[in-house]
């Protein structure tokens, strides 16, 4: 499988209150998206697409556990959350809401905001397909790739309800 | 193996498990605080009907609302209704209202943490209980409802990496100094994805106060466990709080560790953590002088008796300057109570120092908010870009001691100069 989107991009270090601030979180998540990043990209609502992808840098979503800090990107209509490294209760919540999250070191170099990017799931590489630069990456095994192909952690449990 | 891989497998019904492996784990004890409300719109919008969703142990699950209490505006105050309904709808045992204190300080001192267990919480600092040899790590909210339905959760095992702390720490130098230290040498991803095990004679030294900040910030080292062996104090810690057995996990002689790092307590000074990411460490005989406007001693990395009796020995007889606001507040109704017979909170208020209730309030900008341009000196776990208000503020991290210290200078200080 090959996906195609825009990248998006963002630096080291995003913090999850950089992504929706902790005195928001009483809002319902359509509208918290509208906020998603306002601090650093106040106009990122506004401008995404449906489809885009998010190229982190270092440690993207370290901090709070807070899921709507993943939420809010997923009601956005991104689906995969690219990032140099990705801080581990953030990279939890992507997988438990049904979001691809690809750890490639080297990636964030290879785009400038609004470039196209290649994400090939088959080959573990993720590419510019103008410069032909590309970064690899370890594609989701076991259980978390169960719980992204099932659209998220709640569908397994309704899955398993059911039963 | 190492602990961490020792309690993966045990939970997960292996003989063995290597770093890399995918196992579904049983887990023995999952807590939540106040995102515990998310639980009902979650399982709403994956259509499972409420009445047809079970706890799956009752008595394994703690809820504790701690982060806005008292609730000051009516949004909260829905929100604190919503998660007492929804408790008492799903037959919680352990549900601690705003009574009790902040979530990771209730899970230790009420009992809710053995050694070898395996535990999740959602929120990030549950890395705390790592402090009595537990494997323990924060998860969202939509994670938490699947264990409270099933008591089962999928982890990858992590590497462990351990970080020898030699030597002894000097006066005045606390655990508060060492893990910052840390995050400044070796950056706040040195341990991204890896189980830590804390050993060495400083560690040995240290009270279970000074372990458990280690092992609540071991997550901003990236961590997914902070783990620490079982010694007397940790036995005699539990015995106060439990009557169940208490069964210590080891690593095996031939546990494998992908790094060790050795840092010489002996040679630390206080450290301090610069605006706005805890990786951003100096010393503070290096960062020249930092006019303060607020100190706060708080949160479940502090709050602490240790801390608070720090606290009050250094500011007893003296007076907290007009231009400082010094906030304490301890982490739980049981360190409130113990500082009150101690005299600690009326030590404090002579001083000066405005003592709040048990919650998150200060930690996380619910109370004692900072405005633009405005410094805090704070003995919590993070110094995130507005974390305490507003984001043109700026939030120095540190040790209680260099809090109070801090605080009666009216700047950044040593608290080796003060006593
Ligand atoms: S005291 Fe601070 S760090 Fe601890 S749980 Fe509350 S908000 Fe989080």
């Amino acid at each position: 499988m090959i996906i195609r989107g825009r990248a998006r991009k963002f630096g080291d270090n995003i913090d999850t209150d950089t992504i929706t601030s902790g005195s928001l979180l009483h809002l319902a998540t359509e509208e918290l998206a509208q906020h998603a990043f306002e601090p650093i990209a106040p106009d990122f609502a506004k401008s995404v697409r449906e489809g885009d992808i998010i190229i982190g840098g270092n440690n993207f979503g370290c901090g709070s556990s807070r899921e709507q800090a993943t939420a809010v990107v997923k009601q956005l209509g991104i689906r995969y959350v690219v990032a140099e490294s990705m801080a581990r209760i953030y990279m939890r919540n992507c997988v438990a809401l049904g979001l691809y999250p690809v750890i490639s070191k080297g990636v964030s170099g290879l785009f400038a905001e609004g470039n196209e990017i290649e994400i090939d799931f088959e080959k573990g590489e993720v590419r510019n397909p103008k410069t032909g630069e590309k970064a690899a990456f370890e594609p989701l095994s076991g259980g978390s790739l169960e719980i992204v192909n099932a659209g998220g952690i709640l569908a397994t449990l309704k899955k398993r309800m059911g039963k | 193996m190492t602990i961490a891989e020792k309690i993966l497998a045990r939970a997960s019904g292996r003989k063995k498990v290597e770093p890399g492996n995918y196992v579904t784990a049983k887990i023995d004890m999952a807590m939540m605080p106040d995102a515990f409300r998310l639980i009902r719109p979650l399982l709403k919008q994956a259509g499972i009907p409420e009445s047809e969703f079970k706890l799956w142990d009752p008595d394994r699950v703690v809820i504790v609302t701690d982060h806005r209490v008292p609730a000051f505006d009516v949004v909260n105050a829905r929100a604190q209704k919503l998660a007492r309904d929804l408790a008492r709808s799903l037959g919680v045992k352990h549900f601690y209202d705003i009574f009790a204190g902040v979530c990771h300080q209730v899970m230790v001192e009420k009992g809710h943490v053995l050694p070898g267990q395996l535990i999740v919480g959602a929120d990030s600092h549950t890395t705390t209980y790592g402090a009595l040899n537990v494997a323990s790590t924060g998860i969202g909210a939509s994670e938490m409802a699947y264990v409270l339905g099933t008591g089962e959760l999928w982890f990858m095992v992590p590497e462990t990496i351990k970080f020898d702390i030699q030597g002894h720490l000097s006066p005045m130098v606390t655990s508060k100094d060492v893990i910052l230290h840390i995050a400044g040498k070796y950056s706040t991803e040195v341990a991204q994805y890896k189980a830590i095990e804390w050993t060495g004679s400083a560690v040995d030294e240290m009270s279970i106060d000074a372990r458990l900040t280690m092992g609540n910030m071991s997550v901003e080292l990236g961590a997914k466990f902070g783990i620490f062996r079982a010694d007397e104090k940790t036995i005699a810690y539990l015995k106060k709080r439990t009557d169940k057995p208490i069964e210590p996990v080891d690593p095996d002689p031939d546990a494998v560790y992908a790094h060790t790092y050795t840092i010489d307590a002996s040679k630390l000074e206080p450290q301090i953590a610069l605006p706005h990411n805890v990786g951003n460490v100096k010393g503070v005989s290096e960062v020249g002088d930092i006019p303060i406007d607020q100190a706060v001693i708080a949160s479940c990395c502090h709050g602490r008796i240790e801390d608070l009796e720090t606290a009050a020995r250094i500011v007893k007889g003296k007076k907290i300057p007009k231009t400082v606001r010094f906030f304490v507040a301890p982490a739980s109704w049981e360190q409130y109570k113990e500082a009150l017979d101690k005299g600690i909170i009326s030590t404090l208020v002579d001083a000066g120092v405005m003592v709040g209730n048990p919650s998150c309030g200060f930690c996380t900008g619910y109370q004692g908010v900072l405005a633009e341009g405005e410094s805090c000196v704070a003995a919590t776990p993070r110094n995130f870009r507005g974390r305490m208000g507003s984001p043109d503020s700026r939030i120095y991290l540190a040790s209680a001691a260099t809090v109070a210290a801090s605080a009666l200078r009216g700047k950044i200080v040593d608290p080796r100069e003060v006593n």
